[in-house]
Parts: C-alpha cells; sequence; structure tokens
C-alpha cells in the first residue's frame, strides 16, 4: 500500500501538470497565440479562459506534494500500511469484472443495448455468480424486455440496437 | 387574512377529482423516474410536457398541467433517494449527499429506517417550504434579486468549504478531490469566450464536456460496486433487511432523531432554491455539510446518520418548492426542471413575472394549494412503496450487482444518448475504485463537479466588475458575511491541525 501510495501521488501530480499545460493552451483557430496568456485576469475582459483550470490544477499539484510530504513523514494510514495494495481475489475480481465490463461495452455496439445486457448477465449470473441455468435466463432475457418497454415505449429514450436493429422494426410498428 | 383565503379556495380546486387524480399520477410517475439512475425530475416534466396540451385542451385550465409536472417534480425529489439508499446509486444529482449515510444504513441492514427518513424529512422539507413560499412569496423574490455574481460566487465558495469536512482528516486528498472535480467541469467549450479547454488528447468527445451523471454514476455505480464487492466478497450484509409494517412504523416513530438535520435541511434547501442559478443540488448538498459541521457527533456522518440521510432529503425538497418561486415571481427559473416548467407556462399562455399573483390569482392558488396535496400524496405513495424497494436488497448481491451494472450503463446512455459518455462513465469508476483504497474522498469530486459550472462564471464575471479585484467578495454587503464565514470554515481543519501538530510533540515528551 505504501509504495501505491507514492506512485498515485505522482501520477496524480504528473497529470495535474497536464492539466495546467492544457489550460494555458492558445484555441485552434489563433495558432499563433501565446501558451499561458489566458490564465490570468485580462485587462477589459476579466479572467481567462485557463484561468479557473490552471490555478485549480496548480492547486492539485500542490496537494500531491502534501500527500508526498506526508507519505515521506509515514503520517497517512496508506502511507504506514504493509499490506498490498490489491490481494490476489482484488485482481482477479477487477480481471473478471472489469473485463465482463470492456466486453459489455464493446458488445454495444455489435449488438446494441439489449443484446449487450442478455450476454453480459448470462456471463456474470451463470459463470461468475454460479446461478442456475433457468434463473440466468428469466433474468437475462426478463431484463432487456422491460427495458425496451421503460425506454424505448415509455419514455421514448431509443437505445442503439446494433445489428439487431431489423429486429426491433416489428415491434416499433406495434408500440412506437 | 387574504392569503388564507385565497389559499383555502386554492387547495379545494386543487381537490377536484381531476386535479387530485394528476397530482397522484404525477407523484406516481415521478417517484419511478426519479428513482431511475440517470433520470431526474427534469427528463420526467421534459418527456411528459406534451402530455399537458393534452390536459390542457380537456380540463380548458393552466391550473390542471401545471399540478401535473409540480406533482411528477415533487415525486422525483422523493425517488432520488430511492436508488441512492437501495442501490448506492444517486437516481439524480439532487440526491447524491443522500448516499453519503443512506447507503451506510442500507449496508447496516437499516434500509428500512433510511427509507422512511428520507420520505418524511421529504414530506417536512416540502410542507415547510410550501409555508414559507405562501407566506413570503413577493417579499423573498426581492430578496433573491439582491444576490448578484459575486454573492452566489461566496455561497458556492461556502458550499466547497462545507465539503473540505466531507473528507475526512486527509485534507489534501479532499482538497484534491475537490480541485480535481472542477477542473473536470472546465472540460469542453468555455461558455464566455467560446474556446475549447482541455479537450484531453484531442479525443472530441470531451468537447461535450464530462457531465456530472458520468462522473456520478461511475463513482457509485461502478467503483463503489466493485469496491464492496471486493470488501464483501459477494457475502452482502444488505440481505438482513426485513419487510414489516411493525419496522416501518417503528422507523416512523424514531423519525424525531432526524429533526436537526431536518430542520436545517428545511430551512437552508428553500434559501438556496429560490437564488436563480441555484436550485435544489447545492441546497442538498450546503444541508448536508451545514448538519454535519454543526451536529455534535460529526463523525457519526458517513457511516449511517439519519440527520445525514434527513438533512439533504428536506432540503432538495424544500428547494423545489423554494426554485419555483422565481419562477413565478420574476420569470427566473432556478434550477433545470422549474426552466421546462417556465417554458409550459409560457406555452400554456401565462405570463410569469412580478405581476402574477395579483393578475393570475385563478392559477397561483390552486398550484400552491397543489404543493400542500403533492406532497400528502408523495409521502404516502413513497411510504407504502418502501416493501417494494426493500425487496430488491433482499436479492443475492451475485444478481443485485450486474444489475447495478447493467442500471449503471443504460441510465448514462439514456441521459445523453452519446456512448462516449459510457466508456468514460466506465473508466471513471475503475479509477475511483484504485482511489478508493488509498483513502482518497470521491464525494468531494462528484459534488464540484456539479457546481462547478455555477461558480466559474460568477467568479470571472465578479472580476470582470472590479477589474481583477478579489476584494469584490469582501466589501460587497452581502458577499462579505459569507466569504468570511467560508474562509473561516476552508482554514478549521488547517487550524485544528497545526494545533494537534504542536501538541503531539508535547504529549510525546511527557510520556
Amino acid at each position: 500500500m505504501r509504495r501505491a501510495e507514492i506512485v498515485t501521488a505522482v501520477l496524480l501530480g504528473i497529470l495535474s501538470v497536464y492539466f495546467m499545460w492544457k489550460a494555458g493552451e492558445p484555441p485552434a483557430w489563433d495558432p499563433e497565440g501565446v501558451r499561458f496568456a489566458n490564465i490570468g485576469v485580462i485587462e477589459g475582459e476579466g479572467p481567462g479562459s485557463g484561468f479557473w483550470p490552471f490555478w485549480l490544477s496548480a492547486v492539485m499539484l500542490v496537494c500531491c506534494i502534501w500527500i508526498g510530504v506526508n507519505w515521506f513523514r509515514r503520517t497517512s494510514p496508506p502511507s504506514q500500511s504493509d499490506e498490498p495494495f490489491l490481494d490476489s481475489y482484488g485482481w482477479r475480481l477487477v480481471a473478471f469484472v472489469g473485463g465482463g465490463l470492456l466486453g459489455f461495452l464493446l458488445l454495444i455496439h455489435v449488438l446494441g443495448f439489449y443484446g449487450a445486457i442478455a450476454v453480459f448477465l448470462i456471463y456474470y449470473l451463470y459463470f461468475l455468480g454460479r446461478h442456475s441455468i433457468k434463473q440466468t435466463l428469466a433474468i437475462s432475457l426478463g431484463v432487456p424486455v422491460v427495458g425496451f418497454f421503460f425506454f424505448d415505449v415509455a419514455m421514448r429514450i431509443v437505445l442503439p440496437k446494433g445489428y439487431l436493429e431489423p429486429l426491433f422494426i416489428p415491434l416499433y410498428e406495434i408500440f412506437l | 387574512m387574504d392569503i388564507l383565503a385565497a389559499l383555502i379556495d386554492g387547495i379545494v380546486i386543487a381537490m377536484q377529482p381531476t386535479n387530485l387524480g394528476l397530482a397522484i399520477l404525477g407523484v406516481v410517475v415521478g417517484l419511478f423516474v426519479g428513482a431511475m439512475p440517470g433520470l431526474g425530475s427534469v427528463n420526467g416534466v421534459a418527456i411528459l410536457l406534451p402530455f399537458t396540451f393534452v390536459i390542457q385542451e380537456v380540463t380548458g385550465t393552466a391550473t390542471s398541467p401545471m399540478i401535473f409536472l409540480a406533482a411528477i417534480y415533487y415525486g422525483a425529489m422523493y425517488g432520488g433517494a430511492i436508488s441512492s439508499i437501495t442501490l448506492g446509486i444517486p437516481g439524480a444529482s439532487t440526491a447524491v449527499a443522500t448516499t453519503f449515510d443512506g447507503r451506510p444504513l442500507a449496508l447496516d441492514g437499516r434500509a428500512d429506517r433510511a427509507l422512511v427518513t428520507a420520505a418524511l424529512a421529504s414530506f417536512a422539507g416540502g410542507t415547510i417550504s410550501t409555508i414559507l413560499f405562501t407566506a413570503f412569496a413577493p417579499p423573498l423574490a426581492s430578496v433573491a434579486l439582491d444576490f448578484g455574481d459575486p454573492e452566489i460566487f461566496a455561497l458556492m465558495l461556502l458550499a466547497f468549504a462545507t465539503f473540505v469536512g466531507l473528507g475526512g482528516d486527509d485534507i489534501p486528498k479532499t482538497l484534491f478531490s475537490i480541485c480535481f472535480g472542477l477542473v473536470l467541469a472546465t472540460v469542453g467549450f468555455d461558455i464566455i469566450s467560446g474556446e475549447p479547454r482541455l479537450i484531453f488528447f484531442d479525443i472530441t468527445g470531451f468537447s461535450n464536456g464530462i457531465r456530472f451523471l458520468v462522473l456520478a454514476i461511475g463513482v457509485y455505480g461502478i467503483g463503489e460496486m466493485i469496491w464492496t464487492i471486493n470488501s464483501s466478497r459477494y457475502k452482502n450484509t444488505m440481505t438482513d433487511v426485513k419487510i414489516n409494517a411493525g419496522r416501518v412504523i417503528a422507523s416512523i416513530r424514531k423519525f424525531s432523531d432526524a429533526w436537526r438535520g431536518t430542520a436545517i435541511g428545511s430551512l437552508l434547501g428553500f434559501f438556496v432554491g429560490i437564488l436563480p442559478a441555484a436550485g435544489a443540488t447545492p441546497g442538498s448538498l450546503m444541508a448536508y455539510g451545514v448538519a454535519k459541521m454543526t451536529s455534535r457527533t460529526p463523525e457519526k456522518y458517513g457511516k449511517g446518520s439519519v440527520d445525514g440521510v434527513a438533512a439533504p432529503e428536506a432540503a432538495n425538497n424544500s428547494a423545489s418548492t423554494g426554485s419555483m418561486l422565481p419562477m413565478m415571481t420574476l420569470g427566473i427559473p432556478g434550477s433545470p426542471t422549474t426552466a421546462v416548467l417556465l417554458a409550459g407556462m409560457v406555452i400554456w399562455g401565462l405570463q410569469p413575472g412580478p405581476l402574477m399573483f395579483t393578475d393570475q390569482p385563478e392559477f397561483v392558488w390552486p398550484l400552491i394549494g397543489s404543493f400542500y396535496i403533492s406532497n400528502v400524496i408523495a409521502v404516502l405513495v413513497n411510504l407504502a412503496f418502501i416493501p417494494l424497494f426493500l425487496w430488491m436488497l433482499r436479492m443475492p448481491f451475485t444478481i443485485l450487482a450486474p444489475l447495478i451494472f447493467v442500471l449503471s450503463l443504460v441510465g448514462t446512455y439514456a441521459a445523453y444518448q452519446n456512448l462516449f459518455d459510457v466508456w468514460l462513465m466506465v473508466l471513471v469508476g475503475v479509477g475511483a475504485f484504485f482511489l478508493r483504497i488509498l483513502d482518497y474522498p470521491v464525494a468531494p469530486a462528484v459534488l464540484a463537479i456539479v457546481l462547478g459550472p455555477i461558480a466559474e462564471p460568477k467568479l470571472r464575471q465578479s472580476l470582470l466588475l472590479s477589474d481583477g479585484d478579489f476584494s469584490i467578495f469582501i466589501t460587497r454587503p452581502i458577499a462579505g458575511p459569507i466569504t468570511i464565514i467560508a474562509i473561516i470554515l476552508i482554514l478549521l481543519p488547517l487550524i485544528k491541525l497545526i494545533r494537534d501538530r504542536l501538541r503531539q510533540p508535547k504529549s510525546s515528551e511527557s510520556a
């Protein structure tokens, strides 16, 4: 945990510097604009567009340095801890759940939301949750059906259908 | 006396069968829309606005459609708490603060207590604010007009100052979290200069900005859920919830424990609600912060304090009534939902403004009457549905967790209809999980992204007004005291830290 604390503080510090750099960027339509010209108060115009994000990012950087000092002095709980950042269960969990979510996101582009929901629920309920096939199918097919009637029909929010779009056309004709 | 007579007449009209039916329907619709992550009162009101034209044609009056929409608004304010407590995902930005203590109560097997407290605090907030609305509408409208840009920014600063206390004792991590949220709120086009800002790696998806719900659902729906699975290993205490009328009645009796949070939320929520461009979200967040800061047991907040549920819930309902005040008396919407309501009023042929109370009393008083009626209906409907909400918690966690993931993804898409936001939400969630392990408080970042878009323009316009002179926040009669209180609140934990550090060597020497 101690190593993770300082590594995270350094990464967030780098992120803060990147934010400061980006905040001072001149707009694309003004290639000759000077970087960081927008981070102060411009006469007659008030604070520039980079004023607020730049100085807030600077405070973020100061906070990261402060976290680093606390790490060095071992005053924060993670900087005193010898426990691992994540145990083997935690890493497996991140892999299986994170992987499942990544698969879900990719499948939305292919099968649309309702198809992806069904596949994700089958994966999670049957393989990770060890539920019976009957229960898995009931939930995995029931949720997309309820979702369609709630979002597409009742709320008129049409979710992407991917390559399954033709299957929904008869339903649109009946319900929409 | 005139007010009382007009109000009684208004309540009689609001109790007519058509209006009463519309109020009940509106509350039930609002309750379920509000409970759905990603959808809030603004979605419910906007989606059902076209139906109100039919209602107006049938009833021949603008009062009935307005009662219907106001009832949806009320119902959604009640509903937002449901997903915050039962699923740990705020149904809307107005219910973010409810998650802080509502979720720990649910994890502790006391979800019924949290839901009952939320319902009754919402009722108290709604009723107190309606009484204040009835009595003080015209004079309060002029007070709200005295709030210019420096005053609103000072108020936002006060809200941020209360957040510093939300993140526990690790001040640099809390400050980092607040600033991180505020910087993320600036991503996209600058509304003042029109310049694109912080378009990371030139990915065009960032042009739309990073929306509040992307961060909130990512943090609470994905990050918090993975964290809960990791720490509980699917053995979740939420399954201990028992459903019976006796427990609900016992929770109602114990509501008096939450009187402090309810009182703070009701009064603060109403005041913040009437300010233009403020609304229920800042109101509920400030109420939570103030309730925690003034509590004798602030250490219980975030771990399942009933006051921590009551304060934001009373405040968001109170603010929703309060935000109708500038809408009706000045024609200025105090929140996105009232902006839609205002549009509806104009379409129905009404003219919101200072003369509304004198020129259109036949519209105003039945509407105010309906606030009282809708509040009673909302609390009864909400209490009646508590067993259904608790049933969700009795599901095995291996079923509940994937359903929450599905709801999070669908809810994010439904809110903005943009797949980039869905990807970003999942990424934010995974990042929040890792930061949570290292004790970074993520709630202040979520709160900051809500208030950032209000605070930044107010700061810049104030500094434009003063030619870059920051003393404008101190020298003005209303902004000054608010700014000074905010600075004291920000410095308090630092002073405490320095005092503790100074005492430490002495105590170790004596040991």
